[in-house]
């Protein structure tokens, strides 16, 4: 057995080799994050462990990875892989590095920049790691001592143009190796932004994806942010989100994951100015041996915000799903309305779930409600819809593409809600019962 | 031509629910064109009876057989039964999260079409069809734009399902005690629906416990149900006999008849 302890160590020599290549604005930022890696290393004991009490991330901790290196792709297979649009500005990264920027819309005051550029503005390079506290966190930490290319989104005042940001981490799955994607999102006062981070990719072998992105809302404004997973069995993912709300700005997220050996999305929303809203909706579809565990927080701490949380998951197989996270109404946070709910729909008897949400109300004069559920395709609901002649596999068909569609039917760009129609829903299993 | 005198033929069927008996030998004849109706009170197995013609799981035929178009229907699945003709109208009608009626009601009568040997409708054809039908019993249009029966009151889902037996136009009708929970206006909306599909090659089997629906639908035969057996038939003025007299008097009656 490993010891937690020694985790960060085996990659000091790799981090003394990084680091004489990187940016001067971030050796600072970087060595504290490396020794508090070497401090909490990985979350491999469970014991006490409420963050990561359903999930057994030693199979992620335990290889040792190497960097993973840059090779050019193709942009067919990226866009065969992801969605893409060629008004959108389609940002590709290869296994972790910059490969380019890719679009036919050049009128976009939005600014994008490599975090990884020696010319970073200092107030951006200020702002880098604000919001994350990895004090807690190795897989965040990790990152932050690693991080290499990544893309920093800066939203003008004022600017609503609607363009589509989308960011393609395209991981090659190369044999034991690790990238570490950063993204930061600045947007300015009442302005609107659009993003797409997509992980997509993976290999045959073991590969770990372990990426932070930062999110601040600026005042009045709205970020529509997307997040897509689909990698391999083999893939490891742990994304790690921080959202910070400003007075009367919305958060809206909509996150989607389609497979990977074991996945994480752990997501945390400080709603921090009055009026304030977030609107976070997931589908996740697990089979075969796959495990995702959804960790989503928010944190009121102003009065009269909203919340939306609503999470859906399909099992398939073998597989494991853990819902978990706290919506948090601090004492000041009055007037706070706050819906949380996670519905599972399982396939197979083999497939689990653990959803556990939960609501902690400090302030006296709030609406919150929440819920979870897990259930099989109803017999009754199959006989309905067989008594009016429609076959077992259409029924089965029209009924999870309606469990999904309930979550991608809300998506508003057109581009990405027909990849996901056509791509996530394609994928999953139309014929699974019998009654 | 002559009319088929029985479309179907329900022959000393006996069906149980786990240990349980509920229907103890039931010998019913529909022919085309006609109405019955089934009335008894709660628990005699008048909804199994339904429910069994339609194919739904979970009842066990122990002993007889049921007889449509002249083939056994025991071993049919529920949706070739519903391609053949027959039409359930759900006592509780369901609730489908996510799947929009327009998309659920193309893809059925699609299925039937095809089985027939139609081809599928377009979707221009569909559309007039749906909303020549939706008229007809004054659903509001938002609704079938929803996901099916999601959010709709008892009495919308109701109207649903005479939408969806105007729709796909079966053979038989059964309809499982429709007129439960039903307002005055939803009852004569729900019986007009009824009176227009009924025709000289359609037939209805009317599930009741309460004889009001009859005051709109006429029935030509009216059949009494009590513990799994049908203990008297009439025609419609045994309807209004036993809203008089009661249940009590059936059951009394036929306790005299099996005492002398």
């Amino acid at each position: 057995m490993q010891d937690t302890s020694t985790i960060g160590n085996q990659y000091e020599a790799d981090f003394q080799d990084l680091c004489s290549n990187l940016p001067n604005w971030s050796s600072e930022f970087r060595n504290e994050a490396m020794i508090a890696f070497k401090q909490i290393g990985l979350p491999v004991h469970r014991k006490g462990n409420e963050k990561w009490k359903y999930t057994n991330a030693r199979p992620i901790a335990e290889p040792q990875y190497e960097l993973a290196k840059f090779e050019e792709m193709d942009l067919d297979i990226i866009k065969d892989t992801a969605p893409w649009h060629d008004s959108w500005l389609n940002v590709v990264f290869v296994n972790g590095h910059y490969q380019g920027t890719f679009t036919s819309n050049t009128s976009s005051k939005i600014q994008l920049t490599n975090i990884a550029a020696n010319d970073l503005s200092q107030d951006i390079a200020n702002s880098v790691g604000g919001i994350v506290d990895y004090s807690d966190d190795g897989f965040a930490a990790w990152n932050s001592a690693f991080m290499s290319d990544g893309s920093v989104i800066s939203v003008p005042d004022g600017e609503n143009s609607g363009i589509v940001i989308n960011l393609i981490f395209f991981n090659q799955g190369l044999t034991g190796t690790v990238n570490h994607p950063r993204v930061l999102v600045n947007s300015g006062k009442k302005s609107t932004v659009n993003v797409i981070e997509n992980y997509v990719g993976g290999g045959e072998d073991h590969t770990l994806t372990n990426s932070v992105s930062e999110i601040y809302v600026g005042e009045g404004s709205t970020v529509n942010h997307y997040r897509l997973m689909s990698e391999t069995d083999h893939t490891y993912d742990v994304g790690y989100g921080r959202v910070k709300i400003d007075t009367d700005g919305t958060f809206n997220s909509r996150a989607f994951f389609r497979g990977c050996g074991i996945g994480r999305y752990d997501l945390n929303v400080l709603v921090d100015g009055e009026n304030a809203s977030c609107d976070l909706q997931g589908l996740y579809f697990t089979s075969g041996n796959q495990h995702m565990d959804n960790f989503i927080n928010i944190d009121h701490s102003k009065p009269h915000c909203q919340s939306n949380l609503f999470y859906k998951g399909i099992l398939d197989g073998n597989s494991r799903a853990v819902f978990g996270g706290t919506v948090l109404v601090r004492k000041e946070a009055q007037k706070t309305d706050s819906i949380q709910s996670d519905k599972n729909l399982i396939l197979s008897p083999n497939a689990e779930v653990d959803s556990k949400p939960a609501l902690f109300i400090y302030a006296d004069d709030v609406k919150c409600a929440h819920g979870a559920t897990a259930g099989n395709i109803d017999a009754d609901t199959v006989f309905y819809m067989r008594s009016r002649g429609v076959d077992l596999e259409t029924a089965s068909r029209l009924i999870i593409y309606g469990f999904a569609g309930e979550v991608i039917d809300k998506v508003e760009i057109e581009g990405l809600r027909s990849y996901l129609e056509e791509a996530f829903l394609a994928s999953l299993p139309s014929h699974r019962f019998e009654f | 031509m002559s009319k088929i005198d029985k479309l179907i033929e329900v022959k000393d069927l006996r069906v149980s629910v786990e240990d349980t008996e509920i229907l103890k030998g039931i010998n019913l004849s529909i022919g085309e064109g006609e109405v019955h109706a089934i009335m008894g009170p709660n628990g005699s197995g008048k909804s199994t009876l339904a429910n069994v013609i339609a194919g739904r799981p979970g009842y066990r035929v122990t002993g007889g057989d049921i007889v449509y178009k002249g083939n056994s229907l025991l071993e049919v699945e529920p949706e070739i039964r519903a391609r053949a003709g027959i039409f359930l109208a759900f006592q509780y009608p369901v609730e489908l999260p996510g799947v929009r009626t327009w998309q659920f009601l193309k893809a059925a009568i699609d299925a039937i079409r095809k089985a027939n040997g139609n081809d599928e409708l377009s979707v221009r054809e569909f559309d007039q069809l749906l909303e020549e039908k939706r008229k007809l019993v004054e659903m509001d249009p938002d609704l079938v734009k929803r996901s099916v029966n999601e959010g709709f009151s008892g009495g919308e889902k109701k109207r649903n399902e005479i939408l969806q037996l105007a729709l796909l136009d079966p053979s038989l009708a059964l309809l499982d005690e429709t007129d439960s929970g039903l307002d005055i206006d939803a009852l004569r909306i729900v019986s007009h629906g009824v009176n227009i599909f009924k025709s000289p090659e359609k037939s209805v089997l009317i599930v009741t416990h309460y004889q009001r629906i009859l005051d709109y639908i006429t029935p030509d035969y009216v059949h009494v149900l009590v513990d799994g057996r049908i203990v008297r038939s009439g025609d419609s003025k045994l309807a209004l006999e036993l809203e008089e007299k009661g249940y009590e008097w059936v059951r009394e009656s036929v306790g005299e008849e099996v005492n002398s």
